[in-house]
């Protein structure tokens, strides 16, 4: 099991790593201040679950790897993210909609994960799912706004909502390692995650008067097991650039 | 945003001079807000800074990010700081200063015998 483990905790990292890293590109370049302040917050917050969860694989794993060999020294065939984090900011609204989608979601993972039988990965989840909670409430105001804004802003949201759709069926639909850790006790069950991911977003399409996304015939999926997009080498390559060019630096 | 921000504030005189234009922020759009924030349960909730919102939901997030981050919080209020009434630095001596001679008006003068 501890092979399935390290796999599925690398998931759970890697999605918030990269997706912190995406939030910290707004760092001084944010619409106003306090929302560059929020942004950098939620970004914060997303690195940290992702190292604390990347140092548990590592510790699993047993070859002597840490959270920063494993974020800074893996190519992006080696990464185990959604295709959705790895989308770049675009506008506003395109990171919104990216950040409600991932969350309502990734909400719901990290309540099942609280009561995870592997009681590392329940204590990290459970604090996760708090910063998680105020992360969502805070792009499910901005959402709102969007869509009941002007006409641009909800023409834009509406973009962007079409634009990312595609790739939230890779967040809710388990494949044969989800559905063995979910069976252990251990992982989500992805099932349930669908069901609360279809009922928030039916209902977050509605208050903001938005028009539901097609279903895609061909939903954009393959992060999990390494095939990523061209976003994921060009943000890899720069987060991992310092690491590398110093490596075993210390500051 | 600023610690100690003052601008939004709507001092008395000049709010007389200035009726018909609204709180004027000239860096944004959107108005200012005065922060509260109370570190424990029954303390009282303390002037911390200001921000910047659209709304007062908002408002409350800007200043969690901002005041509550750092620290046990246990409550924000905001206020937009056009509500606030000020006075202003010519009201000071006649309205704030007890006067020379009649100190004892001073709650403080009697708290002081203990000194």
């Amino acid at each position: 099991m501890s092979r399935e483990l390290f796999e599925y905790l690398l998931r759970l990292g890697d999605d918030r790593l990269v997706l912190g890293h995406r939030l910290s590109e707004w760092c001084g370049h944010a619409p106003i201040l306090e929302e560059d302040i929020a942004l950098a917050n939620v970004a914060l917050d997303c690195i940290g679950q992702a190292t604390q969860l990347l140092a548990l694989a590592g510790e699993i794993e047993g070859a002597g790897r840490d959270a920063d060999a494993l974020a800074f020294f893996r190519g992006p065939t080696e990464f185990r993210s959604c295709l959705l984090v790895e989308q770049p900011n675009g506008d506003f609204a395109q990171t919104i909609a990216r950040q409600v989608l991932y969350d309502a979601a990734g909400a719901n993972v990290l309540e099942q994960l609280a009561r995870s039988s592997e009681p590392r990965l329940a204590s990290i989840a459970a604090h996760a799912a708090i910063e998680v909670r105020y992360h969502l409430r805070h792009a499910r105001e901005w959402w709102q706004r969007l869509g009941l804004g002007t006409e641009e802003s909800h023409r834009r949201l509406q973009r962007a909502l079409d634009e990312l759709w595609p790739f939230t069926h890779e967040l809710v639909t388990p494949d044969a390692l989800d559905r063995t850790l979910a069976a252990a006790g251990i992982g989500a069950d992805l099932d349930q995650t669908r069901a609360h991911f279809e009922r928030e977003l039916d209902e977050l399409i509605r208050s903001a008067k938005l028009r539901q996304p097609t279903t895609p015939a061909f939903p954009a999926v393959g992060g999990r097991h390494g095939k990523h997009g061209e976003h994921l080498d060009h943000l890899l390559s720069e987060m991992q650039s310092v690491a590398r060019a110093h490596p075993g630096a210390q500051w | 945003m600023g610690a100690r921000g003052r601008r939004g504030v709507h001092r008395k005189a000049s709010a007389v001079k200035r009726k018909a234009t609204p709180a004027a922020t000239p860096d944004t759009q959107w108005p200012l807000w005065e922060v509260f924030v109370q570190e424990k349960s029954g303390a009282p909730h303390e002037h911390a800074g200001s921000v910047h919102a659209p709304d007062a939901e908002l408002a409350l997030q800007n200043a969690r990010d901002a005041y509550a981050r750092r620290g046990p919080v246990t409550s924000l209020w905001v206020v937009e700081a056009r509500h606030i009434s000020a006075t202003t630095p010519e009201d000071s001596p006649f309205l704030l200063g007890p006067g020379p001679e009649k100190l004892y008006r001073h709650p403080r003068f009697y708290k002081g015998a203990k000194e």
